[in-house]
């Protein structure tokens, strides 16, 4: 599996939504399952799958699924 | 009590800081503790796994400085990812009266009392999210409920962080994470030493209980809040204070 399939992966069960739905366009706040709340299971969730510790600043930007994999870069995760 | 679980315990070289760590050992809880001051756990942390079997991992750094913090998770990350109880003890003790309290001592003071606690659950909590559990225990003052002359920058920080605990309680609560907070009245530690003899009997004539509380009183209730004999109890204070009046 791929980082994008794994993010993408990562996303759908913390949001507990479905896999489709998880492109690049999909945004923070855009749905009702990516609320707030939701955002800290996300950030746990891609902590865990990914091995490292987000930081506070880039949880805060993470406002989309483009700006994860972006976010993601900065910590030796390639796309 | 706590067999296996890993706890982070700030400010872990003395005081009621060390009593946690000791007793929380005690209880079979593997220990990351930390101090501000490099070197001074090793010999508690030698001692300990000799006599308990437990693991034991010194993490010096300053609570107060974020970059610090975070720098120091990302290495607890490589010791464990099951982060199961964090006390925030770590503290400082300052007396000012009003019209001489500087604003370095307010910067530091609620640094350390207030802000530190935050920066530490913003990391742990998230570790304790993917786990669906956690314990948080926030060592705050009787001064924090009830305030006291004097200790305007301190009983301010301690005040603040009751609200911070009580805050985080009910957004966690969601992922099965408690968080409640210890009201220590007058403790035998360092801290009580620097006071005057008349400020000393003026507390300790107080205690209703007619006794100093010891840092082993306050572990015990932490031992408490950490374990599942708490396991429905989130944003509370517990005062341990022998009915001390203030």
């Amino acid at each position: 599996m791929n980082n994008t399939d794994r993010l993408r992966r990562i996303f759908a069960e913390a949001l507990n939504i479905k896999i489709e739905t998880v492109i690049d366009s999909l945004e923070y706040n855009s749905i009702p399952e990516w609320d707030s709340v939701a955002h800290m299971s996300l950030v746990a969730a891609i902590d865990d799958g990914f091995d490292i510790m987000l930081e506070t600043d880039d949880v805060i930007d993470m406002s989309s699924f483009a700006k994860a994999k972006e976010i993601l870069g900065k910590y030796d995760v390639e796309f | 009590m706590l067999n296996g679980k890993y706890a982070l315990i700030t400010g872990a070289n003395r005081g009621i800081g060390k009593a946690i760590v000791e007793i929380f050992a005690r209880n079979k809880c593997n220990i990351i503790a930390n101090s501000r001051t490099g070197g001074s756990l090793e010999n508690l942390g030698s001692e300990l796994k000799d006599q308990y079997r437990i693991k034991f991992h010194p993490l010096y750094f300053d609570v107060s400085d974020s970059d610090q913090v975070k720098e120091s998770f990302k290495e607890l990350i490589k010791i464990t990812k099951d982060l199961d109880i964090v006390v925030n003890n770590a503290g400082v003790l300052v007396n000012n009266l009003l019209g001489m309290v500087s604003k370095k001592t307010i910067n530091d003071v609620f640094s350390v009392n207030a802000f530190a606690a935050i920066y530490v659950m913003q990391y742990a909590s998230r570790l304790m999210i993917k786990n669906q559990k956690g314990s948080i225990i926030n060592i705050s003052s009787i001064v924090g409920v009830a305030g006291n002359a004097g200790q305007v920058v301190y009983s301010g920080s301690k005040s603040a962080l009751l609200g911070i605990t009580r805050s985080a309680a009910k957004e966690l609560a969601a992922y099965n994470i408690r968080v409640n907070s210890i009201a220590p009245g007058f403790i035998d530690t360092d801290m009580i030493k620097s006071l005057s003899p008349e400020k000393y009997k003026e507390r300790f004539d107080s205690i209703k209980m007619k006794r100093l509380g010891t840092p082993e009183d306050v572990a015990n209730c932490a031992l408490f809040l950490a374990s599942d004999l708490s396991s429905y109890i989130t944003g509370q204070v517990i005062g341990v204070d022998g009915g001390m009046l203030i």
